[in-house]
């Protein structure tokens, strides 16, 4: 692969993300105030000292975007990779195992996926005590169904391949066949998945966040920020969009970069482009 | 395709015709549930008669067992809603009081809310009211859930009808916009606006919309309030913005997934030959491509519809309608478990049952997936 291969749409979704990452990663280094100072007036328009303006309690909105920047992807990147571990782990067992072992695994599954993802996060959170790990579990096991119900098809094509079947005849344990055989062989198609997940939970987070059930204040992120801002928007204040939009771009950003990948992967397979 | 897309059902999108079998034997039971009256006492008569009744009606009896099976898969989740989170850590009567509360205090409310029973005989009571539609008192208002619910859950469907209304026809057709134009500028642009239509949180188009065209022009009401005294017109432009945005939400979804849908017969053989042998396009599109769209397309349809049922819960918070959406994550938020799980049960059948027709309309649509081999 050479990078000029890589179409402009992606350049733009990468520069986004760098971005952002960018932002988390120095976030006391260039955020001109504190993630939790009042510094100015209620609510102040943009421009002068504060860029972006200032929030429902005074506080820099610019910084409190470059902080939340932190939050946001933190939180969302790590229960992605959870989420991403538990159900490869567990659709590679069912694929490789089979029988009742796929049986429960994969009926369970079906089970956990009648139910809305937000209905029944909202559930769950009613119950469970406010923290951040706990956030972050539920949102990776939600979404690890989904993950695994893909990565299921996909290693259930790869399982019956000769070389699958080699190992199996050599003797190879259960756990060499998922880690050496089966997993290098499903990488790149879980590659786009792993994206597409990715951008889901981001705006998964926000929306719980939104709803006042995600990260808790005084700390910084995107969808509570706009829940701290919304009641603005009837006096004319924008100050709720800046975080919305913010979530949109990263959202596309990493789409666009998804979009990329898939294409990518299914010209590799010589699919038909089309679809 | 369509196993890619973040908002793929539970039920019928994994191999509609060969997964059945396994499934409705895991259930056991279950696919005889419909027809308990014919075989009273003694299994096997019933068993061969499921058999002929397969064998002469072949459409009715898969579409029986898909109701069972969703019927089974409800209860499953009920079970799910209630006992799994009677497993999870955590005691309602500490968290409803606070952790300063006194073990005095959080006996008594243990004791008020009838937690001191076990869960077991708790759920069957619970279950046994929610089939007759009583969810039991709310603990926060102490109102009782059920007439909450007959009122909001009225509003919601309001609401989602008429999002359905507007999104399902501008879907299919831009779907079919983009097929015409394919890999031309008005295929790519839809393409475009399309994704990054999907990676807008609900709440960002809904302020975007308020701000616009509630603040801006003041064309569009902003707290889309409803209550009974209201007329149908009034009604229809308090909830003008609301649907506009759920439209938004679903539209790109639901477009995309068309377009596939559509592309993927057009690119089939038949359609090939057809043109080669010279017919006109419409001929083609009218003929040979239609009837096989249809299945996918309604699929899709009532996917989407059964993803607006979640779209709902943020719009009605955004837009403070009062649906069943609101009133759960208010009762989310102060801990209000028999309302939590009456809609989180309400809203959790609505979403199976679209999911069933989907993938009944299937069925209906494609006779091949009648005879699983």
């Amino acid at each position: 692969m050479n990078l000029r291969s890589i179409p402009f749409s992606a350049w733009i979704g990468i520069a986004g993300i760098a971005i952002a990452i960018f932002c988390a990663l120095f976030a006391p280094v260039i955020a001109p105030f504190g993630e939790r100072d009042v510094v100015g007036d209620v609510w102040l328009p943009a421009g002068g000292d504060f860029l972006l303006g200032t929030d429902n309690l005074g506080r820099d909105l610019l910084s409190r975007l470059i902080y939340g920047a932190r939050t946001t992807i933190f939180v969302a990147f790590a229960a992605t990779v959870l989420s991403f571990s538990l159900g490869m782990i567990l659709s590679f067992t069912a694929a490789v195992v089979g029988g009742f072992t796929d049986q429960l695994f994969s009926r369970f599954n079906d089970l956990m996926m009648a139910i809305p993802t937000l209905i029944f996060a909202l559930v769950v959170l009613a119950v469970l005590p406010q923290h951040l790990w706990i956030l972050i579990l539920v949102m990776a096991v939600l979404d690890s169904t989904r993950v695994f119900r893909i990565g299921r098809a996909v290693a259930l094509d790869v399982a019956v391949m000769e070389f699958v079947e080699a190992a199996r005849l050599r003797g190879e344990g259960s756990l060499w066949i998922i880690f050496r055989e089966i997993l290098p062989n499903t990488l790149s198609p879980l590659l786009a998945e792993f994206g597409l997940r990715f951008a889901f939970s981001i705006l998964f987070l926000s929306t719980l966040s939104f709803l006042g059930l995600g990260i808790q204040p005084p700390a910084a992120d995107w969808g509570g920020m706009v829940k701290d801002n919304k009641d603005g928007i009837i006096f004319g204040i924008s100050a709720a969009l800046i975080p919305g939009a913010a979530i949109a771009t990263l959202a596309i950003c990493v789409n666009l970069v998804v979009d990329w990948l898939m294409k990518r992967t299914s010209s590799l397979k010589g699919g038909r482009g089309d679809a | 395709m369509m196993e890619s897309g973040p908002l793929t059902g539970p039920v019928p999108t994994d191999g509609t015709a060969g997964a059945t079998h396994p499934r409705s034997a895991e259930l056991s039971g279950v696919p005889a549930k419909p027809n308990p009256a014919a075989n009273p006492s003694n299994g096997e008569i019933g068993g061969t008669f499921w058999r002929r009744f397969t064998f002469r009606r072949p459409l009715a009896a898969l579409i029986l067992q898909r109701l069972g099976l969703s019927v089974g898969l409800l209860f499953a989740v009920s079970l799910m809603i209630f006992g799994g989170i009677e497993a999870l850590p955590g005691d309602f009567a500490t968290t409803y009081l606070g952790q300063s509360a006194t073990p005095q205090a959080v006996e008594n409310i243990r004791k008020d809310l009838g937690l001191d029973r076990p869960w077991t005989e708790r759920y069957v009571s619970w279950l046994g009211g929610a089939v007759q539609g009583d969810f039991g008192t709310s603990w926060a208002s102490k109102n009782s859930v059920g007439e909450q619910i007959s009122k909001r859950l009225g509003n919601s469907l309001f609401l989602a009808f008429f999002a359905a209304l507007v999104s399902v026809p501008l879907a299919v057709g831009l779907g079919m916009l983009a097929v015409q134009f394919r890999n031309r500028l008005p295929d790519k642009i839809i393409n475009v606006v399309s994704l990054a239509a999907i990676s807008l949180p609900e709440f960002f188009v809904g302020y975007l919309l308020i701000m616009f065209f509630a603040v801006k022009y003041g064309v569009a009401t902003f707290p889309a309030t409803v209550y009974d005294s209201m007329s149908f017109t009034e009604r229809l432009s308090a909830i003008a913005l609301p649907v506009a945005t759920l439209v938004l939400v679903v539209l790109a979804h639901m477009m995309r997934m068309t377009r596939a849908a559509i592309l993927n017969v057009m690119s089939s053989a038949y359609v090939e030959t057809a043109e080669l042998k010279g017919l006109g396009m419409f001929r083609i599109i009218a003929r040979h491509a239609a009837p096989n769209a249809v299945a996918p397309v309604i699929n899709v349809i009532a996917l989407n519809l059964a993803y607006l049922v979640v779209g709902v819960v943020v719009v009605e918070v955004v837009f403070v309608y009062p649906g069943m959406g609101q009133y759960m994550v208010d009762a989310v938020t102060v801990r209000d478990m028999p309302v939590v799980q009456a809609c989180g049960l309400i809203f959790a059948a609505f979403y199976i049952f679209l999911n069933m027709a989907a993938d009944i309309l299937a069925i209906i649509a494609n006779p091949r997936l009648r005879h699983p081999r």
